[in-house]
């Protein structure tokens, strides 16, 4: 079994986060860059599913942020080897550019199965493992909360908001995960030492048959800037009763929401 | 042709609330713009009702869509946008939004922009804006290349009032595909919750671990939500800790609610969770501890324990109700 695992560098999600000068992203300085939170329960599921059935199980990211490094961490985690797009033409692209860069990479190495979280914890899309999907001519299912190899077939129960739905069908498939697929594993001292000396290669563009053209974006981000604040609350006084009937009365009568 | 071309989404011929709420936003779009507005249905629907809202021309997608299937609902939507050719496609940031969408745009080659909460008109085209980083950041997101599509977070438009005014039905077959059988259902569970569906809920009364337990939950929120016809909701913790099913749980890594009224009882307010909720109108802080970053984003806080207090207000919303 060819198991993919695709993972994007994001800031901490602790980080306090500044707006860049011109407002068309973040200040990188100082940020921690991890594996975005879902992609450790996709990485945990590609990995099991390598130890149980054999074969190999493959890290692919384009970069951003600290991705070599991120890489690293996810080859201590249990990758066997990664493919790192690598690539200045990628800085600017949307989710569909990366998701050509990810394809082409996937393309060239002929997987069963490629595993990605449900979003990237920094842009939020829930936008790149679909296109991922329709590019290489696979199925997709999204938002799995347990998946599992049955023969040739994958079972996977997708959670859709008021249902679930346990789901089957031939290999190969791509899979969003929820962070509740499974929970990523400690990385060990001497695993980190063996990350090291794993194989992480660098692909550029050209060496995908692609170019900084086929991945121009067509999705531009302008204008970041933090959420407006709330108008200041207000804390009620009084015993727990009286604070119980003002708040009924501003509820009715100030906001008029009941 | 132009204008534009929204998915209007039904359960069982019943349009859910959003497909009304992405139709009042286009209709304002269109007019500013100075075009038109369309929808798109799959399957049946009563499609001439939309032109009460606003759609002009109704694409209805003739297939048994009884199941969902991602495939066929991209070939679906496929077709619509080939007849329709629009310069906008709107669909509801749901299951649907983030599941087929971004294959379909694959498909067409173009750009999508995510869960916006705000849709507007610059120089001639829709700008969406949209929460990022847990809510942290937002930013303006332009689509080149036609159709631009763009989803949206449920509830972040007001549902429009009808006018007067039919649609034209075109009428869409879509022939059988067997590639559409690469994936097959095997069961469908549905959800246990019972209330209205949270991420569409104008009402959301949610607790966190300080329930302290699966009782402590049913005992307390579950019925002051009964009282205002709310729904119930959870942080990760109290789901965790399994005073909840999952499916109730609110935050980054839940569900992203977007209500009128948002009562979060014994939360404390991590970023994951105010990822989730942050973007309600008004929020109710019940915390025991005065020092709770909830608090920084409450309407109205009331320090105090939420065993003492969520009862008398559960008491004070069910006299209201009787009182009419």
């Amino acid at each position: 079994m060819k198991v993919g695992v695709c993972i994007k560098s994001t800031p901490d999600a602790d980080t306090r986060l500044k707006v860049a000068a011109g407002a068309t992203g973040i200040e990188t300085a100082g940020i921690k860059w991890v594996i975005s939170d879902y992609e450790k329960g996709a990485l945990e599921v590609g990995v099991s599913l390598k130890e149980k059935l054999g074969g190999e199980c493959v890290l692919y990211s384009v970069g951003s942020g600290d991705t070599e490094k991120n890489l690293r961490d996810g080859l201590a985690l249990g990758g066997d080897r990664a493919v790192m797009v690598d690539d200045a033409a990628t800085k600017g692209t949307d989710a569909l550019g990366i998701a050509k860069a990810l394809a082409a990479a996937i393309k060239l190495d002929g997987l069963d199965i490629v595993l990605c979280g449900r979003q990237a914890t920094d842009d939020e899309n829930s936008q790149v493992p679909a296109m991922v999907a329709e590019l290489l001519g696979w199925p997709h299912i999204s938002f799995v909360g347990a998946f599992a190899i049955d023969g040739t077939d994958f079972v996977a129960s997708r959670n859709m908001g008021g249902a679930t739905e346990k789901v089957r069908g031939a290999l190969p498939v791509v899979v969003t995960t929820e962070d509740t697929i499974a929970t990523p594993r400690y990385v060990k001292l001497p695993e980190i030492m063996k990350a090291k000396s794993k194989k992480l290669e660098k692909k550029n563009l050209a060496a995908l048959g692609l170019s900084a053209e086929a991945i121009a974006p067509a999705a531009t981000f302008s204008a970041y800037s933090p959420p407006p604040s709330r108008p200041a609350g207000r804390k009620l006084a009084g015993d727990a009763a009286a604070q119980a009937k003002e708040l009924v009365r501003l509820l009715r009568e100030e906001a008029k929401v009941i | 042709m132009s204008g534009i071309l929204v998915l209007a989404e039904h359960e069982g011929g019943k349009f859910r609330k959003g497909a009304y709420e992405l139709l009042g936003k286009a209709k304002e779009l269109a007019a500013t713009l100075g075009t038109s507005v369309s929808a798109v249905v799959l399957g049946d629907a009563p499609c001439t009702e939309l032109g009460a809202f606003g759609a002009a021309k109704v694409y209805q997608v003739e297939a048994d869509f009884s199941q969902y299937n991602t495939l066929q609902i991209v070939r679906a939507l496929h077709a619509a946008v080939q007849a329709a050719d629009p310069d906008v496609l709107l669909i509801s940031g749901n299951y649907i939004g983030k599941d087929a969408a971004p294959r379909l745009v694959a498909r067409l080659g173009t750009g999508q922009g995510s869960d916006c909460t705000e849709l507007r008109v610059e120089g001639g085209a829709v700008v969406g804006r949209r929460p990022m980083y847990a809510g942290k950041l937002l930013a303006d997101v332009k689509i080149s290349k036609r159709p631009a599509v763009f989803t949206l977070r449920p509830n972040s438009f007001p549902q429009p009032t009808p006018a007067a005014g039919g649609a034209e039905v075109v009428k869409i077959a879509l022939a059988a595909d067997a590639s559409d059988g690469r994936v097959t259902l095997v069961e469908r569970i549905t959800s246990q919750v019972k209330t209205a569906n949270l991420t569409e809920a104008e009402r959301i009364v949610a607790g966190g671990r300080a329930l302290k337990s699966l009782e402590g939950f049913d005992t307390v929120i579950r019925p002051l939500a009964a009282s205002i016809g709310a729904a119930a909701g959870a942080t990760r913790a109290a789901s965790d800790a399994g005073y909840t099913s999952h499916d109730e749980q609110i935050g980054q890594t839940g569900k992203i609610v977007n209500p009128q009224l948002y009562i979060a009882a014994g939360i404390s307010g991590a970023i994951q969770h105010l990822a989730g909720m942050r973007t309600s109108k008004v929020i109710v802080a019940i915390n025991k501890d005065p020092d709770a970053p909830i608090f920084e984003f409450a309407t109205y806080g009331i320090v105090g324990d939420l065993f003492e207090v969520c009862p008398l207000l559960q008491k004070e919303f069910e006299a209201l109700a009787k009182a009419g």
